[in-house]
């Protein structure tokens, strides 16, 4: 399926991405040709089986559970250590919310 | 170093032939000196190696059991959190990340008396198929430095084959593990997936990652598995099947196991590579393994199935890097959508810029039936397929890569000749089962050629034994 640049702008968007007017002609581009491949996708019948979201084995039904037993967390001051800005042990982000 | 083994180490230590100390000493030193030669390493911690060396010579002093892994060198992939110990995923977003946690295979690994003794190299969030995609540099292939070591974990194979580790854990989406192991020459193993925890391995697509082994040998290999695998409960897709004593039960006739070869893949493969495993499977028939082709009709929908899955699931996980958490912020977030977007512009290279495109492309509205569903339903198939030939069978043999270690620069403009070279490791992928890469000679340039081993859902016991049987011979 081939893609336009306003294809992979609104894209872009919706990811959050900032891209570069060279990166988009780039995307253009590589993800036309990617999507081509993917696109054989269509050829194949798959009427009447089950999609695959995850690799299943025989198990419990309550496998996956842990036992419910208390356990320290990180704690504040370790959660936020790497985080870029920070306020009074917080994670500090730009101005949501206009007057 | 290079002699060095999982099993002459802890004998080494038992006779009292050389302390931990000495020998971390002695491999801190080697992968110093030698890592300008490959850039396998991206970072070496010494003090946690000689904190965890003596540890291990304290408990044989006091006539403790030092544990499988005692003393020995493992190298750890970047993209596996290590407490207090950088960890950057090979990218600029995560530069300065000091992760306040241990991944679960890290933890194991110590406690078993292995030795990390640094961070390996891969591509960005381990996202290629040659290490080219590093914000550190590309890996050179320590078997000829003009080419590539494969990806992802490009780095994690090179330690070992260089010898500036004796171990190593990589991880393996669709064939991160196994390919650079065929590239390097040395053994590399998926385990099925939910047998290893994922607890502290960046998640690119949850679905498919696994964390892998590398080792010189196919015993370094199983070792390590048995260290690092079995039930975690801070990961709810591990799984509680018992682990088998894998070292202790290599050995032992594989005389009557039935081994099936896919058509379908026969096809593919070129020149010296097809020759070199078309010998291997003769050696199968040697070794008294009854071979017999088998089909796996939907390989063809593998890869575009792959690159559905993976790129949809990377998408949203690496959402999360968005100049809040994790200590990368543009200088330019004025706005909270001008934060999110020219952070990720600025942090993330190309591969993965591509990749969370594709992904977000086919979740969104009007595409999630056409590319996500369909693939999932194709990743059915691909399962059955394998499923059904498990039914004859008791392993499946195949190529690992349709070519050797390529230069470096020679595919990095062409993204899907790149994603079409994974076509023989993704299956196994998609299917969750485990699967290996045993060395299997050289193409006549001297690059080394893997072989893949496939078997069922948690069953590395045969494929294990198969691949010890092929390695001796």
């Amino acid at each position: 399926m081939a893609l336009t640049e306003k294809d992979v702008r609104y894209v872009a968007d919706l990811a959050n991405l900032n891209l570069t007017d060279k990166e988009i002609d780039r995307m253009v581009h590589d993800l036309g040709g990617i999507l081509e491949q993917m696109d054989r996708l269509a050829e194949i019948d798959t009427e009447g089986v089950e999609p695959m979201a995850q690799v299943l084995f025989e198990a419990d039904d309550t496998a996956t559970l842990r036992p419910d037993v208390e356990r320290a967390p990180l704690g504040n001051e370790l959660a936020v250590a790497n985080a870029p800005v920070t306020s009074g042990g917080y994670f500090k982000v730009p101005k949501v919310i206009e007057r | 170093m290079r002699e060095h083994s999982v099993r002459s180490i802890r004998r080494g230590l038992a006779a009292r032939e050389f302390s931990a100390v000495e020998l971390t000493r002695q491999a801190l030193y080697f992968a110093e000196r030698e890592n300008p030669k490959t850039n396998a390493y991206l970072r070496l911690c010494p003090e946690r190696a000689l904190a965890a060396a003596e540890k291990v010579d304290e408990r044989i002093a006091q006539g403790e059991d030092p544990g499988l892994l005692a003393g020995a060198p493992v190298a750890i992939k970047d993209v596996i959190v290590t407490k207090g110990i950088k960890t950057t995923c090979a990218s600029k977003i995560l530069e300065n990340y000091v992760p306040p946690y241990d991944a679960t295979a890290v933890e194991r690994i110590e406690a078993a008396g292995g030795i990390i003794i640094g961070k390996t190299n891969c591509d960005e969030f381990a996202m290629g198929s040659s290490n080219e995609n590093s914000a550190y540099g590309p890996v050179k292939n320590p078997v000829a430095p003009d080419r590539v070591p494969g990806g992802s974990s490009g780095g994690s194979a090179a330690v070992v084959a260089q010898g500036t580790a004796v171990v190593s854990l990589g991880s393996d989406t669709g064939g991160s593990v196994r390919q650079p192991a065929s590239f390097c020459g040395v053994v590399g193993v998926t385990p099925t997936y939910g047998r290893v925890s994922r607890y502290g391995l960046v998640a690119f697509a949850s679905s498919l990652d696994h964390i892998g082994p590398f080792a010189r040998n196919v015993e370094d290999a199983a070792t390590l598995l048995e260290v690092i695998a079995g039930r975690d409960p801070l990961d709810s897709t591990s799984a509680s099947a018992p682990t088998p004593n894998y070292a202790a039960h290599l050995d032992g006739d594989v005389r009557g196991l039935k081994i099936g070869v896919p058509v379908e893949y026969m096809n593919h493969a070129s020149g010296d590579t097809a020759a070199r495993v078309n010998e291997g499977i003769e050696r199968f028939r040697e070794l008294g393994c009854e071979v017999r082709e088998i089909s796996l009709p939907a390989t063809d929908y593998a890869i575009a199935a792959y690159y559905v899955i993976c790129t949809a699931e990377a998408s949203s996980n690496l959402a999360r890097f968005d100049g809040v958490r994790y200590t990368m912020r543009s200088a330019d977030s004025g706005t909270l959508a001008g934060m999110y977007r020219n952070t990720r512009g600025e942090g993330f290279g190309p591969e993965v810029k591509r990749r969370i495109m594709l992904g977000t492309y086919v979740l969104s509205h009007g595409y999630y039936d056409a590319y996500y569903l369909k693939a999932q339903k194709v990743r059915s198939l691909i399962t059955r397929d394998f499923t059904k030939a498990f039914e004859g069978v008791d392993a499946v043999v195949a190529p690992v890569s349709p070519y050797p270690a390529f230069r470096i620069g020679e595919k990095v403009d062409d993204p899907v000749a790149m994603y079409l070279s994974d076509i023989y490791t993704i299956t196994g992928s998609l299917a969750g089962i485990p699967c290996m890469s045993v060395p299997c000679g050289t193409t006549s340039e001297g690059l080394p050629v893997g072989l893949q081993i496939l078997c069922k859902h948690f069953d590395e016991l045969t494929m294990f034994r198969l691949a010890h049987a092929f390695e001796k011979r």
